[in-house]
């Protein structure tokens, strides 16, 4: 008995859009580049959840494997940006994007 | 049954999503963050994705928020020194998220008449089905991400250096 076939699939896409949206929000709402960081996370979870919805909804294993290659570039891309994130740091002393202007026209 | 949980996971999730972008301390923000990933991992649970549930918590509250949380405390950042944005940019932001929510909400319009799903397979979330089509149909973007991992590790490191000199 799975979910899927009790819930229908479009509430799953509501629910993603509403993550993805708020992720967005985040990102267009805060100064820090760790929160703005995080919200990119939640976008990508929210992409995650579909998928897994829509494999569950047609019984495909390839979608749940495309989950696990979402992971894998987050986390890779995490590591690398708070890599910069603490470059940035050592530099300004701060974390706040709005002093990274200079390739700004 | 399954529903009220669907809406009390949904209900978290976004709540928790909500809190991440307006609390003050970051370190709040990365707590509700993992309590978010919690409730998506429940989520998976309740779409027969249990390895997929697992590896997400290990792989997203495990290691990502830990090492979120790491930065955070590295750079000492649980000060309430942030500088806000202006008030108008910060209702822009509220207007652009929620324009583009009923964006694409209008834009998937209609997913309302696809029809329930009828007789899943209860079995393709466990390990060894994945397994199967992770190393018959996608063996090759694996072995890609691999490399993918080496060069994100060598980046990082190199960017993590004191100085070059």
């Amino acid at each position: 008995m799975s979910a899927i076939q009790v819930i229908p699939v479009h509430y799953y896409i509501l629910l993603s859009v509403v993550l993805f949206s708020i992720g967005v929000l985040g990102v267009l709402f805060r100064r820090n580049a760790i929160i703005i960081f995080m919200c990119i996370e939640l976008m990508l979870n929210a992409a995650n959840l579909l998928l897994v919805a829509f494999s569950s909804y047609f019984s495909d294993a390839g979608g749940q494997v495309f989950v696990f290659f979402i992971m894998a570039v987050a986390a890779a891309e995490v590591a690398v940006g708070l890599a910069i994130l603490t470059m940035i740091f050592r530099n300004t002393r701060s974390t706040d994007i709005d002093f990274l202007n200079k390739l700004k026209w | 049954m399954t529903i009220y949980l669907f809406y009390f996971l949904s209900f978290v999730a976004v709540l928790c999503a909500l809190l991440v972008v307006f609390s003050k301390s970051p370190v709040n923000s990365v707590l509700f963050l993992i309590v978010t990933f919690f409730a998506i991992a429940g989520h998976y649970v309740l779409l027969n994705a249990q390895f997929l549930a697992a590896v997400h918590v290990i792989v997203y509250a495990g290691a990502i928020m830990v090492l979120f949380l790491y930065v955070i405390m590295m750079l000492n950042l649980n000060r309430d020194v942030e500088p806000h944005k202006p008030v108008a940019l910060r209702f822009a932001a509220v207007v652009a998220g929620g324009l583009l929510a009923i964006t694409l909400i209008g834009a998937l319009h209609g997913a309302e008449t696809l029809p329930k799903a009828g007789n899943v397979q209860a079995d393709i979330g466990l390990i060894e089905n994945l397994g199967k089509t992770l190393f018959n149909d996608f063996l090759l973007p694996f072995e890609i991400s691999s490399i993918l991992f080496l060069s994100a590790m060598v980046g990082a490191v190199m960017l993590g250096k004191k100085e070059l000199k």
